[in-house]
Formats: structure tokens, sequence, C-alpha cells
């Protein structure tokens, strides 16, 4: 539409992984190492999984629209589950990585915890399918028209963003939650992840049926951010304990 | 920067996905309109004509105009300035475009849909070319600036006008199917109630880079900069397309010794608001057309008994800009850069407009102010005698136009500026123009009643005989006549010179129709065949090229004027691509051209073969640029300003609300965001406890 919206829609989408970006993630030179092998781990998987959506793409007939409509649909399946195959591989790298990680890390000991690690890695998922999602969008924002002319309700921009910045969340929340249930060996959260990762996809095709789509899929992150706060090692206790703390501060302040 | 890469990566991967339509969301939003014609920017010594979008493009909420009083929606009651304003032809009209030119900050462009013609228009001025024609203050007083008679009275000088906005006009029904789809969905005013976002606008790029005038742009073209220099403004100019009966050396200029010869003259081009779309069937065809034929009808007399005097067939390009082919021409007799100079011009006699007659006359038309000289007076007295004698047995006749009366515009004016040479100049109109619709684009096949009946094919159509390409023919033959005797031929003859009406229809179907044909195929060199289209030529003159390329107007008069004064030979291709190494031939005196032929009717192959002719090309810029005076009041000085890309969209544009409110979406979500994630990675130590793993050393 026009820059007001590109700058609107480019803060939704990115504005919190940017924001955790830069207060959590820069100032350490090794959890900037993991994130962007996260992002590279989660692109890889983006290629093998559009591999095979274009060979049964360019196997099949390019005029059938009701067929190529299914093939994308299974194959953004297919790459849902190879999404979190890789999610799983990153794991098993990055705990084998330990040692190297702690040779050449500053502080004695293991450099990151796996709490540490998880997060990041989650949040490397998340910015690049993000990116994905949106640079095209956002750049063709930029010009002076909006999307309309066939058809297409004229939110799509905004929700776009919405969405984009959603599933960024998710992907960071998912990422913790996973690194956790493999470390104690709780497969079932691989699978509970997996199908909520699933059931996000699945709303997407709700588009442009937006209220049915969007609101979900913001519940189910809110309910994974609860999940992660409790999973990374947070608890009721700790929220009334900062609240005392802060209370306490002011008033030896005042 | 990333955007672009990342544009870069989608276009790779939209180009690697071709079969597969690549759901970019540009498709969504944008329908690119593609077969668009432009108003150009041309430039001359003091003004610059024609149309500038920004350089970013221009873009307006569409509106389609109804009528003259609908005006007030766009240019002061809507609430959604600027306005791209959609018009039918019948509404392209002065005082709509000026209204809409004084209200330019509301008014972001316009489009104009051709559809029915109105009863007559001309967007050329009333006086043509009234500065560089003969006509001056110092020539006479009286006849300068048409004092006397006004030939273009129905001018009303559109094309001369300047706009700061674009204006498109749109070829295909489907594209303004669509366009005006969009507009009855979402622009339509329902009964009071205000606009409903979102609202349908177009766009529309023609960002011209030149300014000012020709001194400015040429000056700009000539900085230096890197080794592409960007040339900012293109003079006009083209080819002049000539024929001598009798040819000369064509390496030696200059004055031939007791050489005298009469030169018919006709003009090649014309023009239109919008300049690819100039048609010129009444302005210019007609003229040239009569001169071909003419030419065709002398080819056998003045090869069996040559005249004495010499006769030259002068078709000149860039007449409409000031007379550039003629000035060049001219220009070149009198600094001995052309085989004669002007002391060998014995008289001239032009054909302008001579297609759409008010009864059976045609007027010739003399200059007052040279014929007041006795020996002028009497060569124009003896060639006026010529022309009404040779319309003995046809269906016409000549009548002369009263004494006080100057020359229309025609070339001829140019050869009176340099010597005063006596001429005639064949018109249809005794004062003002006939042709309604000068120098516009309504001056097509229909203006000419070229009517052909509907149940037959093109190849059908090219044959069937016209009644205007009757009454051309008739003209051409009292031309040819008339010719032969002012070149002192052998009066026994003139009965048998007869022009072919079949080559005159023929060559009207090809110039006005569709100049694919099968005879212009045939005419047609090989390698020029893609000069041949469906629709008929562009009759506009167009930048000179660098190059020795011609446009396709050009090339289609010197091949057909080849083909009927020229002589086939059994030369072979490669003979013909180097005759000098035979012994009779020779490149200084003829042009030899391999042509396709046609195709017999019993096989697929042409029979092509090499054609020997004395028709050459010569060079018709401005004088002007060749001293260099850009400035000049004595020559033409247009040019056409460069461009970089010209294109129209269509999309949907949102509101402004709800742009400003993504944008406070956005700033909202992203200061929440900081503020929170600097909050909890604070308190991160108090939020997560952090549980001791019972053997750290392992890691």
């Amino acid at each position: 539409m026009t820059a007001a919206v590109f700058f609107g829609c480019a803060f939704i989408a990115f504005g919190p992984a940017f924001s955790l970006f830069i207060f959590t993630i820069a100032k350490d030179p090794l959890r900037v190492i993991i994130l962007i092998a996260g992002a590279f781990f989660w692109l890889v998987s983006l290629l093998l999984s559009s591999l095979v959506w274009f060979i049964a793409t360019k196997a099949t007939n390019a005029q059938d629209l009701t067929l190529q409509k299914n093939l994308l649909i299974f194959g953004s399946i297919f790459s849902v589950i190879l999404q979190e195959v890789f999610r799983f591989a990153y794991y098993r790298l990055l705990r084998k990585a330990n040692e190297g990680l702690a040779a050449i890390s500053e502080e004695d000991g293991p450099a990151l915890s796996v709490r540490e690690m998880a997060y990041v890695a989650g949040l490397g998922f998340g910015i690049m399918s993000g990116a994905f999602s949106m640079i095209n969008t956002l750049s063709d924002s930029l010009g002076p028209g909006t999307v309309g002319m066939f058809g297409d309700s004229q939110y799509y921009f905004i929700t776009s963003a919405l969405m984009t910045l959603a599933l960024t969340l998710l992907h960071t929340f998912w990422g913790v939650v996973f690194f956790e249930g493999c470390e104690r060996k709780r497969w079932w959260v691989i699978a509970v992840v997996l199908c909520l990762h699933l059931m996000v996809f699945s709303l997407s095709l709700l588009n442009p049926f937006y209220v049915g789509s969007i609101l979900p899929v913001y519940a189910i992150m809110l309910l994974m951010a609860v999940w992660a706060f409790f999973s990374s090692g947070g608890s009721l206790h700790n929220i009334t304990l900062l609240w005392t703390c802060r209370k306490s501060n002011t008033e030896t302040s005042s | 920067m990333v955007l672009e890469s990342s544009k870069w990566v989608m276009f790779i991967v939209c180009w690697l996905f071709k079969n597969v339509s690549c759901n970019s969301v540009a498709q969504k939003i944008y329908v690119e309109l593609n077969n668009t014609v432009p108003c150009v920017r041309l430039l001359n010594a003091t003004h610059q004509i024609g149309c500038q979008s920004s350089i970013s493009g221009d873009t307006g909420v569409i509106h389609v105009l109804e009528s003259e009083a609908d005006l007030e929606w766009p240019l002061s009651k809507g609430p959604n300035p600027p306005y791209m304003v959609l018009l039918e032809s019948s509404l392209f009209t002065k005082s709509i475009m000026m209204k809409m030119k004084n209200a330019s900050s509301r008014v972001a462009g316009v489009v104009v849909v051709p559809k029915t013609s109105l009863p007559e228009f001309s967007p050329h001025t009333t006086c043509p070319n009234e500065n560089t024609g003969v006509y001056t203050e110092t020539y006479d007083h009286n006849l300068a600036h048409c004092n006397t008679t006004v030939w273009n009275p129905r001018g009303n000088g559109l094309s001369y006008e300047e706009f700061d906005f674009p204006v498109f006009s749109l070829k295909e029904d489907n594209e303004t199917e669509i366009i005006k789809q969009c507009y009855f969905d979402h622009n339509r005013v329902v009964n009071g109630s205000g606009l409903q976002y979102p609202l349908c606008a177009m766009q529309l790029f023609s960002h011209m880079y030149a300014v000012t005038d020709t001194a400015t742009c040429m000056r700009r073209s000539s900085i230096d900069f890197s080794s592409f220099p960007v040339k900012v403004c293109e003079p006009l100019g083209g080819y002049n397309v000539l024929a001598f009966i009798r040819p000369y050396n064509s390496t030696a200029f200059g004055h031939k010794e007791n050489e005298s010869v009469v030169i018919a003259a006709a003009r090649l081009d014309s023009r239109a608001f919008f300049l690819e779309d100039s048609a010129g069937a009444e302005g210019s065809v007609s003229g040239f057309v009569t001169l071909l034929a003419a030419a065709q009808a002398l080819r056998e007399a003045t090869q069996e008994a040559p005249p004495t005097r010499n006769i030259l067939f002068a078709f000149f390009n860039g007449e409409v800009f000031d007379y550039i082919g003629s000035s060049r021409m001219v220009y070149d007799m009198k600094n001995n850069k052309f085989v004669i100079d002007l002391d060998n011009v014995h008289s001239i006699l032009e054909i302008g407009q001579v297609a759409v007659r008010s009864g059976t006359n045609l007027f010739l038309h003399s200059d007052p102010v040279s014929r007041r000289n006795n020996t002028v007076h009497d060569e124009v007295t003896n060639l006026v005698k010529n022309l009404q004698s040779s319309t003995a047995g046809l269906n016409f006749s000549f009548v002369e136009t009263g004494f006080s009366q100057p020359l229309p515009p025609s070339s001829f004016q140019r050869f009176l500026r340099a010597r005063a040479i006596p001429g005639i100049v064949l018109a249809d109109h005794q004062t003002a123009f006939n042709n309604r619709y000068y120098e516009s684009f309504y001056d097509n096949a229909a203006h000419l009643n070229l009517t052909y009946p509907s149940n037959l094919s093109p190849e059908e159509q090219l044959e069937f005989v016209t009644d205007t390409a009757k009454s051309l023919t008739e003209v051409a033959t009292a031309v040819a006549r008339a010719l032969f005797k002012q070149a002192g031929g052998n009066n026994s003859q003139v009965n048998n010179i007869n022009a072919d009406p079949k080559t005159v229809t023929q060559m009207l179907y090809g110039f006005l129709v569709r100049s694919n044909n099968s005879w212009f195929q045939a005419v047609m060199a090989p390698e020029l065949k893609d000069v041949l289209q469906p629709n008929p030529p562009w009759y506009y003159v167009g930048v000179a090229k660098l190059s020795h390329q011609a446009n396709a107007l050009t090339y289609l008069v010197q091949y057909l004027l080849a083909n009927l004064t020229g002589t086939a030979t059994n030369l072979t291709q490669s003979q013909c691509k180097k005759p000098d190494e035979l012994p009779n031939e020779s490149t200084y005196m003829y042009s030899y051209f391999w042509v396709q032929g046609v195709v017999p009717p019993n096989s697929t192959q042409r029979e092509s073969f090499c054609i020997r002719t004395a028709v050459r090309l010569a060079k018709a810029v401005s004088p002007a640029f060749v001293l260099g005076d850009y400035v000049s009041k004595e020559y033409s000085t247009w040019t056409e300003s460069q461009w970089k890309f010209i294109k129209a969209r269509i999309f949907l544009v949102a509101s402004r609300d709800l742009e400003m409110l993504t944008l406070g979406v956005g700033v909202a979500v992203l200061f929440t965001s900081l503020l929170v994630t600097y909050f909890v990675s604070t308190k991160a130590d108090v939020l997560f406890s952090v549980v001791r793993e019972p053997n750290n050393a392992a890691y």
C-alpha cells in the first residue's frame, strides 16, 4: 500500500523478534551463532520440503487447480513434519557440540544450558520462518496498491503480519518445550508439538476467514507461552516473588 | 537491500516455476495494462509540448467521465483527489482538456478510449508551420500568419499544448472493460452516500527526461559522463525517398550544366495527438499514393521517348514538424551536397491533399508574391496550362485559385524561401482545408470512405477497386500527363499515359488498412518483411536513427517506388549485392534491391529477383542539427524526449485510516515488545529458577 503500511506490518511481524534479539541474544556471540545455525536448519528443512513439492507439481498437470491446491497442502504438511525432524536433529547436534562450545567459550564449565540453547534455537527457527512468510508481502506493500482487485480481503497485509508474529513466537515456545521434552525423555511432548504445528497450519488454511484463523492461533500461542514459561523453570511462586521484590524495592527506595 | 535481494530471490524462484503460476502478492494487487499509447514530450527552440508524468508515476482514483458537466466531480466536488479521468474519444475536446489542465492538482492523468468519432476534430494549429514557410513578415506582410486564409479553421491546437500530467490512449477493448468493471464495482457514487474504500485507482508512468527546449536538452545530451552517455532527447528526422527518371552519378554533387529538372513532390508523414496513432489518410497518403501512381504511369513513356528535362519524384519526410525533409534538401542543394542545385530546378509540382473533393474540381494553388516577377508568372501559367489540358477525357478539371491567396502549407514553400521557382500545389480545397480531421487519428480509411463489401477476404479486398481509388487514379493520370508535358515530352505520347486503378487501390489498402498483404510482401526485401504488420504503418516521422535504418513507411515507399519505376534484371542474389563487378551495372547510377517476388500459384517458393532502380534515400534531418544551431528560427528544431519506461496499471487503494491504523498497531507492538522483553530479561534470574544439574563437569 504505502510506506505507512510497510512500516506498520514490518513492526508487527518483526517487532518482538527484534526486541528479543537485541535484549537477549545480541550481547553473547555464542547465542548469535546458535541463532544463525538454527535459522539455517529451518531453511534447509524448507528447501528439502519445497523440492518434494516442486517435483510433485512438475510431474503433474499444472492446469488442474484443485490438484495443485491439494499438492500444496500435502507439501506443507510434509514441510511441517520435516521442520520438527530438523528441530530434533538440531537438538542432537547441540547436545553433541556442547563440548566444543565449552572449549571456545570464555567461562569455565558449560557455556550455555540446554534451556538457553532451546530458546535461542526456537527463536532462530521463528525468525527465519517469519522472514520467509513476510518479506515478499512486505516488499509488495510498498507500492500504491492494496490487495482486493480479485476479491481478496483488504486486511491482507495486517493479518499476514499478525500471523507472522504469532508464528515467530510459536516457534520460540515450541523450541523451548521441545528441547525440554527431549532432555527429560518425554517423547509425547514431541508428538504434541507436532500436532500443534499441524493445527496452526490447518488453521491458516481458513484464510481469508480471519476470525477463524487468527484468534485460535493466538489462543494456541498464549497456551504455548504459559507452557514454555513453566517448562523453562518459571512458576507462580517466581512471579509472586517478582511482584514482592518490586514492591519491596519501591518501598525501600521511597 | 534485503528487500531487493529477496525480491530477486522470488523473481528467480518464479522464473523457475514458470509453468506453475507464481502467486506473488503483486499479482493479487496490480493489473498491468499492456496496449497503451502514451502522449510524449516534444521540444523545439522555444517550447515543450506534450505530456509529462512524475518519475514514480502518477496515481489517481479512476473516474469515468460521462459528459462535460460531469467534470465537476473530479475538478471540485469529488472527495478523493487526485483523479484519473477516463474519457471516450467523443469527449476528448479542447475545452475539457483545458479545464483539466487548469485544475491539474486534482487531475492525476487522463485516459482516452477511442470509440465514436466527433464530426470534426483537428488537434493541429489553425495555421500549420506558420513560422517556417515562406510567408514571413518580410516576404509579404499581408499573407503572413494566415491573415488572408486560415487553412485549418477547425484546429484547436491541442497537440501543441503542454500538460503536466500523463495522457494515455487505450488500444484494446478487453482492458477498457476491466477498467470500467473495476470502476462500477468500487467507485460509483450511490445516491449521495460517501464512497466506500477501497477505491479503484490507476497509475501511469511516462516520465520524460527532457525539459524546457531543444537547446537545453541537446546540451544535456552532449555531456559525456561515462561510457554510456545518456541521451536526453533526440532530433526528429528520417529519410526522403527520391527517384530521378534519368539518374545522375550519386557521387557528383553540385550544379549540373544544361540539366533542367521538374520536381514532383509529395509529403509522407503525418501526426496525431498520440504520435503512434497517426493515420494521415487525407493529409498525406492521398498525396503520395497519387504521386506513386503517376510515377508508374510515366515509366513506359519516359523510357521509350525520354523527355528533354529530367523529372525528380521527391517524397519528403518530416514535413509536419516545420518541413524537416524539404528544408534539408534545399540546404543540401544550396551547399552543393546534392546531385543538382537550385539553378537546375525548372519548376515544382506538389500534390497536397487530394482525396476529399467538394465538387468535381481540384484546385491549383500558386504563390502570388513570386508571380509578380514576369518570368516566373509566365512559367506558372505554362504549368497551369499543361495541367488543365491534361484533364481532357477525365471526370474532373483543374481550377486556379484566386491570385491573392497564398500557398497552403507545402514543401514547395521551402524552395520558395531559397529562390523564386515557379510551381503549383494541387489540392482538393480552394481556401480552407476540406479535411475535417487534419493531423488527427480520425483521418483514417473510414474518413476516405474506403469501404469494402463485407464478404470479401483480405486478399480480395486488396484487389477490389474502390471509388476513392478510381478518383485518385484519374488525378494521377492527369498529374503524369502534365509532368510529361512540363518535362518537354512528345505530345503524341501523352494519351498513352494512364495510371493503373488496380495499383492505386492496392496501395490504398496497404497504407490504410493492412500493410501485410500479398502485393507488399512481393515488393519488399526478404530481410525487411517484419516491417509488414496487420495494421497500417505509422505515419509519425520518429527520431532520426544513427544507423542507416528508416521507419516502416519509408521502406514501403522506397520499395514500392522501386517496383513501379525500376526494371527487373536477371542478376543472382550475390550479384545483386555487388553489381559493380558486372560490366553494365553501376551502383553510382542505380540502386539494386533483392525483392521477394510473388508466389506462383502452383508452388510455395517465392520468385525473388533483383530490381535495378534509380530510387535513393536522402537523409532528412533538420539543418539546425547539422549546423548545431538549436535556437534556429530558420529551420526545424523539433526533438523528442527520451524516457525509461512507459507503463500503466490499475489496482485498489485503501483508506488512509486503515493505513494509519496499521502503522499505529505496528508501533504499539514494537514498543510493547521492547518494554516487556527488557523487563523480562532484567528479571530473568528471578523468573526462571535455574535447576542445578548434578554432573556439570561432563559438559
